[in-house]
């Protein structure tokens, strides 16, 4: 049997009114790829934090044995310097430096002071062949896409020599083909000695790469699954404590008139004006129908419904759009808004939600006059709406006053949710809507879609995890290099299908 | 920091039961912070009472106290929302004088017949100044200049015009005195005063000091008005509340909160009532900061400014108009610095070319002093107000303990320091 190189005991940490952990056992063996799973705000990113040091030693009860010994990180340097590394997920590189100024950025190849940058250059390149990224050095990391990013990343964490490496949600923002290409980079780091710790949401990859699968839940351990009893149903129990017999909730589809209706749309690129990254899209969505935009990374979905939603994205955008028949102008992101239209955006922390602010505030932000007079707010009709979305979303929180940026992610896509349902909108677009959400409350996301479309309600869902199009929607459009490329029945579609319209498409989209 | 009293946390009816005295506890301190602005700005005042042997409170000095700073709190207002909303101004000091030096020449030297009247000149400086802050806040808006680049152009560019206006090193006066009753004047006692004890009158035909005392009645009034208002909004709050079935700070707590507050107001008024009453200009700032906070507490706009602060691509695509906010933003701030500018040229009498010199940086520290982030989206407008008393109050009180205006300097310095560090370390521990 190999040796334990990680051991942690007890963990219990607690903040203001909160026990985050308590009494959470990991152990980890030298050499394996040990998954860590559990819903969002089970306390795994916690975990990590306590293991790497970014909750120095004291702050915490229990125990960290690591290679033998008992370790009191003070913070990253001292865990980094021991060999872990941690990769976060929104991922810490300086855009505009390089990706050799990156991986080297505070341990710099240097003598006196002065930087040696052929000692940079060649360790970066070697660096870069590891984890089979072919890009230059001297590139800019804002240059280059968040799957390489990550690779980047990777690159910086073998620079430190490390000996434990902690992904937490390394492939959320990664393309199927990206995330592949990782899961068989960490095999072959497995093959090298180096033993990683994945904290995943996606069952499949853990299923695909993982010895050993810790679940936690509400702050404790509940089980660690060897290699043979792995298996997603399992898992799953675990992870939200009931077995969820079906993972997308019943429904029954009552499809009415056509609500929405865009012809023609086209819109060109912000900064590379000549770029056309929309190219004249075609598109509706009816009355109580839930329509599902599928696509690979890089498509133009989100572009498409940005454009859309008040010109939020690119210039020069032609083509019109009807609601109910009557052509609207979309010109505006609040012309948009009025007229019914709303668009849950993919990067909630961005583009979604005020995080120093509370709840209360995030829900009612988009349709302030539904709970004005004149200007002024109403204090209690504004609580009252904060607490009746907060149930209705199912938001878990100590209260409305709780601030959007200590809520896991799946409670802030819920407020971001709320915001959007208050406005009361006749079209909804919601693009990755379960994106870094655990299993449980994307049950609860799709309940929440399958209700706003039986009250008749247009629904698109933008998502690129084909299961869950094919799961809640009623047809799916194939978007591919700005163009649609295929439409289906949901009842008709399959993840082979979806692909193929994608295949043929690229031949077409040149 | 948000105002409304942040229940403890709460899950269940049971754990309600365990958790009251925490939530008593935490409520506590939650609020304790919120009023630790108040509580210093008392501490400080009560300082410079014992050392400055009984001064600071004297009547005469406190209108005094009000007359000078009483431009840096105006400003204050508007910086409050430039803030807030992510920004900064540099040029408010710079547009005050340029602004006071305007009025000078329209009212002294231009020959301009009936708009030489000081209400009409008052109100073209006021539209003058929110026209500078158009202009500012227009390449702000909707150029994405950064506000530090355009305001420090701005600062340049109105001191020069300012200085110019008055032809070099020269000041222009003396202003009409209708003017400067803006800055220098009180209320006029509507009810007549109030004789408490006659005045002795002694053998030479002299008044014999301290023996008389008649009140201000008018001033008397309004002081208690305002409490009652103050008490009676409070408790109402507070009722509607709890028949809704929310929770709102601990009863005592908010017993005491009221108590002192209304003690202290009480008190000042009653200073100001046995002088000459209420100086006009602390009338002026009342309605206006009672205006900023309804404001940014209760309107849609005020929300909207927060939100935008906080994220602003977020607020965008919540439909909210960024830019249009943003340049609305700058013309408050330049009505209020054109109204700061109006004040100083009041008191001082006469326009010279160094008039609120400076002032801006008192104003954004002010601000900042009363708990504004400056990465925007986090302030409280009466955080903003205390924090200009605290500035006020030291500066006051320094000069008359005889403290070289050079060591002052480094005091309100290190008290900024102090401040901003201290809300830092709390925010961080929380």
């Amino acid at each position: 049997m190999a040796s334990t190189i990680l051991e942690m005991r007890d963990i219990t940490k607690t903040f203001p009114g909160v026990k985050a952990l308590s009494n959470v056992k990991l152990m980890v063996e030298e050499g394996e790829i040990h998954a860590v799973v559990g819903e969002n705000g089970a306390g795994k990113s916690t975990l990590m934090k306590v293991l790497s040091g970014v909750y120095p030693s004291g702050t915490y009860d229990g125990q960290i044995i690591y290679r033998g010994d008992e370790c009191h990180f003070k913070g990253i340097h001292d865990s980094e310097r021991k060999g872990i590394v941690i990769i976060h997920q929104e991922l810490a590189l300086v855009p505009m430096l390089s990706i050799a100024e990156n991986i080297f950025l505070g341990n710099e190849q240097a003598k006196y002071g002065v930087i040696d940058w052929n000692a940079n250059e060649t360790r970066t390149s070697a660096l870069l062949k590891k984890v089979g990224l072919k890009e230059d050095p001297n590139t800019l990391i804002t240059n280059i896409g968040v799957g390489k990013q990550q690779l980047v990343e990777i690159a910086k964490a073998l620079s430190k020599e490390v000996k434990l490496l902690i992904l937490d949600e390394p492939t959320a923002s990664l393309s199927e083909k990206d995330s592949q290409a990782l899961l068989d980079l960490l095999l072959e780091f497995k093959r090298q000695g180096i033993t990683s710790i994945l904290i995943s949401h996606k069952l499949n990859e853990v299923n695909r790469v993982a010895d050993k699968v810790t679940i936690i839940r509400d702050g404790r351990t509940i089980e660690t699954l060897a290699k043979k009893d792995i298996s997603e149903d399992r898992i799953i129990t675990s992870m939200v404590g009931r077995s969820l017999d079906d993972r997308y909730p019943p429904r029954e589809p009552k499809i009415g008139e056509t609500v929405l209706e865009v012809k023609n749309w086209s819109v060109y690129h912000p900064i590379h004006a000549e770029r056309q990254v929309i190219k004249g899209i075609n598109l509706n969505a009816r009355k109580g129908e839930v329509v599902g935009i599928a696509g690979l990374m890089g498509a133009g979905r989100t572009e498409f419904a940005m454009s859309l939603f008040g010109r939020s994205y690119g210039r020069r955008i032609t083509g019109e759009v009807f609601l109910n028949g009557k052509p609207i102008d979309v010109s505006s992101v609040s012309k948009a808004v009025e007229h019914g239209i709303a668009y849950v955006t993919e990067d909630r922390k961005t583009y979604g939600l005020n995080l120093i602010d509370h709840i209360k505030h995030n829900i009612t932000l988009a349709n302030l006059p539904g709970v004005s007079r004149h200007g002024v707010i109403d204090d209690l009709r504004e609580l009252s709406v904060a607490n009746d979305y907060r149930g209705r979303t199912n938001i878990r929180a100590s209260s409305v006053y709780q601030m959007t940026g200590n809520l896991s992610g799946g409670n802030q896509q819920k407020v971001v949710l709320s915001k959007w349902l208050f406005a009361n909108p006749e079209v909804l677009i919601l693009d990755e809507p379960t994106r870094g959400i655990d299993v449980g409350a994307k049950y609860e996301i799709y309940t929440i879609i399958a209700r706003l479309a039986s009250e008749g309600k247009a629904i698109i869902v933008i998502s690129s995890e084909m299961p869950e199009l094919l799961g809640i929607t009623d047809r799916i459009y194939v978007m591919n290099e700005g163009r649609i490329v295929g439409e289906m029945a949901a009842s008709d579609a399959s993840q082979e299908k979806i692909m193929r319209a994608i295949v043929r498409g690229e031949g077409k989209a040149s | 920091m948000s105002t409304e009293s942040a229940p403890g946390p709460q899950t269940g009816v049971a754990q309600d039961i365990q958790q009251a005295p925490r939530i008593a506890v935490s409520a506590l301190v939650t609020n304790l912070r919120e009023y630790g602005l108040v509580l210093a700005l008392i501490a400080i005042m009560v300082f410079f009472q014992f050392t400055t042997s009984g001064t600071l409170f004297k009547p005469v000095n406190l209108s005094n106290l009000v007359q000078q700073n009483s431009f840096i709190i105006v400003m204050a207002l508007g910086m409050l929302l430039v803030i807030v909303s992510g920004h900064i101004d540099l040029s408010v000091g710079s547009v005050a004088g340029f602004i006071g030096a305007l009025a000078a020449m329209m009212m002294v030297i231009w020959p301009l017949g009936p708009l030489s009247n000081p209400l009409v000149v008052s109100i073209i400086c006021l539209i003058v100044g929110g026209a500078i802050g158009a202009a500012q806040g227009y390449w702000i808006a909707y150029h994405r200049i950064p506000s530090f680049i355009v305001t420090l152009a701005g600062m340049l560019i109105f001191r020069g015009i300012c200085q110019a206006l008055l032809g070099g090193g020269s000041s222009v006066g003396p202003l009409p005195v209708g003017f400067k009753a803006l800055s220098s004047g009180f209320i006029p006692d509507l009810i007549g005063p109030l004789t408490l004890i006659p005045p002795t009158v002694n053998a030479a035909g002299k008044t014999i000091v301290g023996s008389g005392l008649t009140l201000h009645l008018t001033t008397i009034v309004i002081g208690l008005a305002a409490v009652l208002a103050y008490a009676y909004f409070g408790l109402r709050a507070r009722r509607t509340r709890e028949r809704h079935g929310y929770e709102a700070e601990p009863f005592s707590l908010f017993v005491v909160k009221t108590l002192v507050i209304s003690g202290l107001a009480l008190f000042l008024v009653y200073q100001f009532a046995t002088y000459r009453g209420l100086p006009i200009v602390l009338m002026v700032m009342g309605v206006l900061i009672a205006l900023f906070v309804f404001v940014t507490k209760r309107m849609t706009i005020g929300r909207r400014i927060y939100a935008m602060g906080g994220n602003a691509k977020a607020a965008q695509l919540s439909g909210i108009k960024t830019e249009r906010l943003t340049l609305m933003v700058f013309i408050n701030m330049g009505v209020l610095s054109a109204l700061g500018g109006l004040i100083i040229a009041a008191r001082l009498g006469q326009a010279v070319p160094a008039a609120g010199l400076g002032s801006e940086l008192d104003v954004i520290a002010a601000v900042f002093i009363g708990g504004a982030s400056a990465m925007g989206g986090v302030g409280q407008v009466i955080g903003a107000v205390v924090g200009g008393f605290i500035m006020g109050v030291m500066n006051n009180g320094m000069s008359i303990m005889g403290v070289n205006v050079d060591w002052q300097q480094v005091v309100k310095g290190l008290v900024l320091l102090g401040a901003v560090v201290f809300d830092v370390y709390n925010k961080n521990k929380a």
